[in-house]
């Protein structure tokens, strides 16, 4: 359940974003997670929420973006998503291909109200 | 209403400090490894085996993870060399900063191996970047052989694969072959070791690799982030 910490980490963030934007009301803070990460979604979703509860940060939501596994073949250049670890290139069929994404964590965007 | 773009990590505290800490090993020219594996796999038994055959004057010295309990650093400390236990008090993780305060009364000065045992779990300390050259995940025969698909990130992130218990195969339904090709699923160049701490066989194997990655204490390229 480290969902909790991670939630944590992304509200120091969003903390110290609002300070940057002189107080700005933030209403909702966009994330990137990759499926290699190890962070699950709704854990995450769930200890947000619990976070935010009763808190000056009230209302925010929170947006997930979950990524999917990227390869990149190393011999015609293409880029594609993995499904079911089927790293075969699907344009050229090459084996040789490298992971190129999926492990992401990251914090994308803050929503911020007009003053 | 507006969007602000942001380009940061949400570990980005972590980050931060286990990049200090990597720096801080390699201008020393310590090997650091992350040890990780479910509870009972074997990591403390695996760091006992490795212990007891130094010499003396070797310059290692360990830090082991746990939500309570030292007794897995007094398990260690028989063998001599320096060993601190870190009690997270709850936590399934180590993070950065936990290392980063036990190292701080530490001599570095008088080590080339740290060896770091984290928390059993094989999900939340693949999240955490400690500073390590590398990640080593420890698996046992007496689990599932799917571990790689159904936890893919430490699999993915880790450099070597210790596969542990081997003397139970004979009693237990462990497909050796489909657990090193779902690990190559997950991670094609994975390193992959079997080995038996109880009956020491493949153990050697270990050695070897242990000390042939002291030679070369940085990080592998590519290891540790898809990019």
């Amino acid at each position: 359940m480290h969902e909790l910490s991670i939630a944590t980490s992304i509200l120091e963030a969003v903390r110290k974003e609002r300070r940057r934007l002189n107080d700005a009301r933030i209403t909702k803070v966009g994330v990137r997670i990759g499926e290699l990460a190890g962070v699950d979604p709704e854990a995450l979703n769930f200890s947000f929420e619990i976070l935010v509860k009763g808190t000056d940060l009230e209302p925010l939501a929170l947006d997930i973006e979950f990524l999917p596994r990227r390869h990149a073949c190393s011999e015609c250049r293409h880029e594609f998503t993995v499904a079911d670890y089927q790293f075969d290139c699907p344009a050229c069929g090459s084996q040789a291909t490298r992971c190129i994404g999926g492990d992401e964590l990251e914090l994308s965007y803050l929503e911020v109200e007009e003053a | 209403m507006s969007r602000v773009p942001l380009e940061e990590k949400v570990l980005n505290e972590n980050d931060r400090i286990a990049a200090r800490l990597r720096e801080r090993f390699l201008r020393r020219q310590i090997l650091c490894l992350n040890f990780i594996s479910s509870p009972g796999a074997g990591k403390t038994s695996l760091l006992e085996g490795t212990l007891e055959r130094f010499t003396a004057q070797e310059r290692v010295a360990l830090l082991t993870g746990d939500i309570q309990t030292d007794n897995d650093a007094r398990r260690l400390a028989r063998f001599g060399f320096p060993v601190k236990q870190i009690t997270t008090g709850g936590a399934c993780h180590l993070d950065a900063r936990m290392i980063e305060r036990a190292l701080a009364d530490w001599p570095l000065e008088s080590l080339d191996t740290l060896l770091i045992e984290n928390v059993g779990n094989l999900v939340c300390p693949s999240s955490y970047d400690l500073g390590e050259a590398a990640k080593v995940v420890v698996l046992s025969v007496a689990e599932g052989e799917d571990k790689p698909l159904k936890y893919p990130a430490i699999f993915f992130k880790a450099e070597l694969l210790v596969m542990n218990k081997t003397d139970l195969l004979p009693y237990v339904s462990f497909d050796l072959e489909k657990a090193r090709a779902y690990s190559r699923q997950v991670h094609p160049e994975i390193e992959i070791i079997e080995l038996s701490c109880k009956t020491g066989e493949g153990f050697e194997e270990w050695m070897r690799w242990l000390a042939g990655r002291r030679e070369m204490p940085g990080r592998k390229e590519g290891k540790g982030s898809a990019a």
